[in-house]
């Protein structure tokens, strides 16, 4: 029991990273009905992003002000830093092509990732690089007989309210119903004096900085990251996107906890199974695929005209 | 006399298909001015050029005195222009309250929360059924309602104009009289102009103040209702004669 507990904690962590990144998955797609192929490499700007941070600021931060503030900075810094990357892809790679048509601008999401990834090796080398253990806190908590990292824990806790926060704006406030209805019917939103440009921009900058903070977030729990890791991690997450029901913003976040609860446990109880987890992702992928292609939550999405 | 919109022989083309060959007309202040025309005579394509959906190729239109096309199009609500779409274009999956406060987007800046409380009380009077309905999605609403919905999301900004396309498209002849009581009422009441296309030309012509009649891409005629109601070549073509289109109501 105590063992389940632990990997369903780990389940729901992981999850929440790839929750994180498959929100900016279907944000894009809502919007510009386009899988961004950039997603995954954006993903792993950002885990660099954190890792650069750490290592050149963190010790500064934390002498003076404690760890946690070093990790928090790391981060906060990764988000901005990659709200300002999504900004730039869409200005150079995106929005020159969108009057072309949709297959100009899926060619462009392409050649983008493998810009990314190459520009990420070229700077930061092919090896992997590992977050350094002294700036990153150890301590743990003991609940209920279990032993959890503290660590876990708080990025638990911050990735879940971060969604919530994501959940308030695109449900309940004017611009995300404003984002909404863009992404239904971009011509009437127009007529009603929505900036559609506005909405392409939020959805670009808010998706990679969601994905930029998963990609610290999961270089603190791995502790370990390479330059081509966001291939595999982007089609993760694009999979946790599908089972939630692609364009559906709560879709993504329960799809994407519900594969890292999948994928751990799988690979926690089968015997061998560790060497299976992509296997079950993409097993997921197909049987959702053939069975719900509209996802959990999709029924909405299937109805929109 | 004011005229708040002024359409100076503009051609529009799709493609090698040219759908406006020159029109012409103007719409003053409080006046309901009614564009008819049997189907791909170019109403629609009239509405959405005005609304910058659709790029001239030549001629130009004036909005409250102004070239219309100094403004981008999302930002003619904000100038006092609601457009209430060909096919309502409902938001089927926000709820019907999503869907009526979206209508003060354009303007958010410019209304209070009062205000805007105000607003959507305003408009639930005027469609009881609506309030309802408000938590509902716009999608599960029937044909009617819907159209209900478009038309209070279309006046909620208090426009000067509204472009109004088919408001009675698909209605059933009850839902049909209802629908243009609240055209009248909204323009004795509020003042608002409209700009009305319509295929029901003896509704349209019996609200109306003006009439346009389009025919392939031109103004085949135009005058006052009155006027054109006993013109033959009206009578025949557009009120139940035997033209191209029969309506018998
Ligand atoms: N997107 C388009 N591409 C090509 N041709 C179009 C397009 N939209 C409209 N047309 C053509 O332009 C002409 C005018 O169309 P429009 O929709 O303005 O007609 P309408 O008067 O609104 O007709 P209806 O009463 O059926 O709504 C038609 O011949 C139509 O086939
Ligand atoms: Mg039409």
């Amino acid at each position: 029991m105590r063992v389940f507990f632990e990997q369903l904690v780990n389940g729901v962590t992981v999850g929440s990273f790839y929750a994180l990144v498959a929100l900016g998955y279907s944000m894009v797609y809502g919007v510009m009905k386009l899988i961004n192929f950039a997603h995954g490499d954006l993903f792993t700007l950002g885990s660099y992003l954190g890792y650069t941070f750490l290592v050149w600021r963190a010790a500064w931060i934390t002498e003076r002000a404690g760890l946690w503030w070093g990790v928090l900075g790391a981060i906060l810094f990764a988000f901005l830093a990659n709200a300002g990357a999504g900004i730039l892809v869409e200005r150079v790679a995106y929005r020159p092509v969108y009057r072309a048509g949709r297959l100009p601008l899926v060619v462009s999401a392409l050649g983008m990732s493998i810009f990314l990834q190459n520009a990420i090796m070229a700077i930061w080398g092919p090896r992997f690089q590992v977050y350094p253990g002294d700036l990153v806190p150890t301590a743990s908590l003991r609940f209920l007989g279990l032993s959890l990292p503290l660590l876990k824990v708080v990025i638990l806790f911050l990735s879940l309210g971060v969604m919530l926060v994501m959940y308030w704006i695109v449900e309940k406030t004017e611009f995300g119903a404003a984002v909404r209805a863009t992404a239904l019917d971009r011509e009437m939103a127009t007529l009603l004096g929505i900036d559609i440009q506005r909405v392409i921009l939020f959805v670009f900058t808010l998706g990679p900085a969601l994905g930029g903070m998963a990609g610290v977030m999961n270089g603190m729990y791995y502790r370990s990251i390479q330059f081509s890791m966001g291939w595999n991690y982007g089609l993760k997450a694009f999979t946790a996107t599908i089972l939630g029901g692609i364009g559906n913003i709560p879709g993504a976040m329960v799809g994407g906890v519900l594969l890292g609860v999948i994928e751990t446990l799988l690979a926690g109880y089968i015997p061998g199974g560790g060497a299976w987890k992509d296997g079950f992702t993409f097993l997921i992928l197909i049987l959702v695929l053939i069975f719900r292609p509209t996802g959990i939550l999709g029924e909405k999405v299937a109805e929109k005209v | 006399m004011g005229a708040l919109l002024e359409v100076e022989d503009i051609r529009v083309s799709y493609g090698a298909v040219e759908a406006l060959r020159g029109v012409t007309l103007r719409l003053k202040e409080r006046e309901i001015v009614a564009v008819l025309g049997a189907n791909g005579a170019g109403k629609t394509t009239l509405l959405r050029t005005i609304s910058g959906l659709l790029p001239l190729v030549r001629g130009r239109i004036l909005f409250c005195g102004r070239d219309i096309r100094s403004f981008a199009p999302f930002e003619l609500l904000r100038q006092g222009l609601a457009h209430v779409p060909e096919g309502r274009r409902i938001f089927p999956t926000l709820t019907v309250e999503e869907n009526l406060l979206l209508g003060l987007y354009g303007v958010r800046h410019l209304v209070s929360n009062a205000e805007r409380e105000r607003r959507k009380e305003w408009i639930f009077e005027l469609f009881p059924v609506l309030r309802e309905r408000r938590r509902q999605l716009a999608g599960t609403l029937s044909g009617g309602e819907q159209q209900m919905l478009a038309i209070g999301r279309g006046l909620i900004s208090r426009p000067k104009v509204i472009l109004m396309d088919e408001p009675s498209l698909g209605l059933a002849p009850r839902v049909v009289q209802e629908i243009f009581r609240i055209i009248r009422q909204i323009h004795e009441e509020e003042g608002v102009s409209l700009l009305l296309v319509e295929q029901n030309a003896r509704k349209a012509l019996s609200v109306a103040n003006y009439a346009y009649i389009l025919e392939n891409g031109r103004v085949a005629l135009e005058g006052k209702p009155q006027d054109l109601m006993h013109d033959e070549r009206v009578r025949s073509a557009y009120l139940g004669g035997s033209g191209i289109r029969q309506r018998l109501l």
